[in-house]
């Protein structure tokens, strides 16, 4: 068994727990809820068993580095971060229908990983040579996944606001009540930017002292830089809106769709439309 | 008119301490942040060329190549510190009382400003019940504090008060991190150096042009480069020695620096950055054998220098690498660009490699066969030079931000209040943020009272 076929099983396994989770909207029964969540969780193990599997391989090949180094291996670890951060909150709160608006990212990192991304094993540049580079991406991405995962509570908000405003049909109702409540939706969405934030700053610092080690800057307005700073400003202002009554519910669901959009920029867009120090997309 | 002119103060006091100023400036701190990552900064004739004249006038004009220094977005940053400053003082005495001054006392009005409260019906004294409500709050809460007030009995116990300082320990730490990038830029330096194996510098040259005195020497004792068997680099690792007044230091001499494991001393930090050929001194070992049969030749030529070859023929090299393999897919060793000229014909350029390839090698030069067996490679080293006294300001300004992110998220000031009288036991409490998890702890708290 190679790394490269467990990842494979991952795939499918995340594409059989997001229908799981759409026949849980579908039938709204609990225990087809639940096995969403048992896949996902299933996925998740064999996830974890293939990364560990090529880390092991990297190091058979002789030049052994944390599988955190390319595209492919980047994709593969969001994939990852993202179905970790749903587990902890579906785990704790138990709003199984969040399934369905999350694995569909792990999904689509996967199917992107194993379908058109190079998944050869590398040895390291000079530059990546370091320890930083495992805090720096681990950081980074678990705050990255949290912004999925409060990007998809925040769809979710909106339609279901929607479906309100409309008056709802009985359909619409039939699917409004596997959906947690405009409140809950809202509050979800604050305690997913809570996990994230942190953990972005942390990651914006460890880039920033691996930057001073490496160069004796560590700050030079790079456009990954830049883009992380953005980030971090739009989650901020999200923070801060909170705190005046205005910029609750929509408005602040709208923020967190926004902010989701510029992270993904800020991991894929600045790879693979502008240069500069993070060129590892090409 | 004084009024009025208090009004006008109080009015931008107000502007500057308004969260919409704040959601405002990063909001828009984020667009035009967006600005510079899409024009290259500091930008390359090959970019000035792709834009018309108008366009380069603009965005000159508009500070768009240089733009995160550019009047205007410092003076956004600027702005922003105002605004979290003036925020800060407007806030911070209410949560400091809050924090310092905690009500003791839980009157009837108070009480009903709380979402959870209960009350029990117990037997006992005031004095008994006191003493096992203390025993009881110390064991599942925290320590309470005890006032008697109208003939009653008022406990008060709190977790965490200072996590309530959290958000302002965020606005300090951005703060200290701008006072440390400030440092930095007055007091420090960025510079570069190149130093050729064998050689040595004391001065470096900033990115703006100003040539420092370093105050000791540095030597580059040897450099090496090493590939992968792809061809992509694997290790630039230069071989350092300080010498301070003319005495070598102790600890740094011969000390290997690569990427990643820079060498500092007295504040100034050395980078491994880039690296080149250096042209002086190289000495290139050829071999020449007739193709039809003959002793082979053993040559040694220098940069530039035009060998003579038996039979009239001449060769020079023009350029030569230990490595081909970034160069040649599916060959390695060394190589050598070579001009060949042929007894009374013309120059003829061609690739020569090592004896291993001896057929590649066969495919030019008439009769001779040249064979290239290596060099006496020097290189110099591109080293980053900085000095930045201000680094540990900002570090410090990092470390108080993740705490301050930690404090101001995840912790909870959570407050319990017992009133006892004679007719029994109120309980009230409230944190102040999670209200839900708190209900739940709160409930937990109440359930076991009733059991005691």
């Amino acid at each position: 068994m190679s790394s490269s076929s467990l990842f494979n099983v991952t795939m499918i396994v995340y594409m059989v727990s997001t229908c799981i989770f759409f026949a849980f909207l579908a039938s709204r029964n609990k225990t087809v809820g639940a096995l969403g969540t048992y896949a996902a969780l299933f996925g998740f193990a064999v996830q974890t068993a293939a990364i560990g599997m090529r880390w092991k391989e990297s190091y058979d090949m002789g030049h052994g580095h944390a599988p955190l180094s390319n595209l492919f291996e980047s994709v593969v670890f969001f994939s990852w971060t993202i179905v970790m951060i749903f587990l902890l909150i579906d785990f704790k709160y138990k709003y199984r229908a969040i399934g369905f608006f999350v694995m569909p990212f792990a999904l689509f990192g996967m199917a992107w990983a194993q379908l058109s991304l190079d998944s050869n094993i590398e040895p390291l540049v000079p530059a990546l040579q370091s320890n930083w580079l495992v805090y720096h991406v681990i950081t980074c991405f678990l705050g990255y996944a949290a912004f999925a995962v409060a990007c998809g509570i925040s769809i979710m908000y909106l339609i279901r606001e929607r479906m309100e405003q409309g008056g709802g049909n009985a359909q619409a109702g039939g699917l409004l009540s596997m959906f947690p409540s405009i409140k809950i939706l809202d509050d979800l969405n604050y305690k997913a930017i809570m996990i994230g934030f942190p953990l972005l700053t942390l990651g914006i610092v460890t880039g920033a002292a691996w930057a001073n080690y490496a160069w004796g800057t560590y700050w030079s307005w790079d456009p990954k830089e830049t883009w992380s700073l953005i980030v971090w400003f739009v989650y901020a202002a999200f923070l801060h809106a909170r705190i005046t009554r205005g910029w609750v519910g929509r408005r602040a669901a709208i923020l967190s769709v926004i902010g989701f959009a510029a992270t993904i920029f800020c991991y894929l867009g600045v790879n693979l439309f502008l240069s500069g120090l993070h060129s590892y997309g090409k | 008119m004084t009024t009025n002119k208090r009004g006008f103060a109080q009015e931008v006091w107000d502007f500057f301490c308004s969260l919409k100023l704040s959601i405002f400036l990063l909001i828009g701190l984020a667009l035009v942040s967006i600005i510079g990552t899409v024009i290259p900064q500091g930008p390359q004739r090959e970019y000035l060329a792709t834009l018309s004249e108008t366009k380069i006038k603009l965005y000159s004009s508009l500070g768009f190549f240089d733009m995160y220094h550019s009047w205007w977005f410092i003076l956004l940053l600027y702005l922003l510190t105002l605004n979290l400053i003036c925020c800060s003082i407007k806030r911070l005495p209410r949560v400091w009382k809050v924090v310092s001054e905690p009500v003791k006392v839980m009157d009837d009005n108070f009480e009903k400003s709380l979402s959870n409260v209960k009350e029990f019906k117990l037997k006992g004294s005031k004095e008994e019940l006191k003493d096992r409500m203390v025993s009881f709050l110390k064991a599942e809460f925290a320590e309470p504090v005890i006032t008697e007030q109208g003939g009653e009995y008022h406990l008060f116990a709190q977790k965490h008060p200072w996590c309530r300082l959290g958000v302002y320990v965020v606005h300090l730490s951005i703060i200290i991190v701008f006072i440390g990038a400030l440092v930095g830029s007055f007091f420090g330096y960025k510079a570069y150096v190149n130093i050729p194996e064998g050689g040595s510098v004391s001065q470096v040259q900033t990115n703006s042009g100003k040539v420092i005195d370093l105050g000791f020497d540095v030597r580059c004792e040897k450099f090496s480069v090493s590939f992968y068997d792809t061809g992509a680099p694997k290790e630039f690792k230069s071989i350092l020695s300080v010498t301070d007044k003319g005495q070598p230091v102790p600890g740094l001499q011969h000390v290997p620096i690569i990427v990643n494991d820079p060498l500092t001393y007295k504040g100034i930090t050395f980078y491994q950055s880039s690296y080149g050929q250096s042209d002086e001194g190289v000495s290139y070992y050829l071999t020449v054998r007739n193709r039809n049969g003959g002793q082979p030749v053993k040559l040694k030529a220098r940069q530039g220098e035009r060998l003579a070859l038996p039979g009239g023929a001449f060769v020079s090299v023009m350029e030569a690498t230990m490595d081909v393999r970034p160069f040649m897919r599916g060959f390695d060793g060394p190589g050598a660009q070579v001009e060949f000229t042929p007894a009374g014909g013309n120059p003829q350029p061609f690739v020569i490699l090592s004896d291993k390839y001896e057929s590649f090698n066969a495919q030019h030069g008439g009769d001779l066969v040249l064979t290239f067996d290596g060099m006496d490679q020097k290189f110099f080293t591109g080293l980053q030079v900085a000095k930045d006294p201000g680094v540990w300001v900002v570090w410090l300004g990092c470390f108080l931000m993740v705490v301050g992110i930690c404090m101001a998220f995840f912790m909870s000031h959570k407050r319990v209040w017992a009133r006892v009288s004679d007719a029994g036991v109120t309980l009230g409490g409230s944190a102040s943020k999670n209200p839900t998890g708190f209900e739940i702890a709160f409930d937990e708290l109440v359930e076991k009272l009733n059991k005691l």
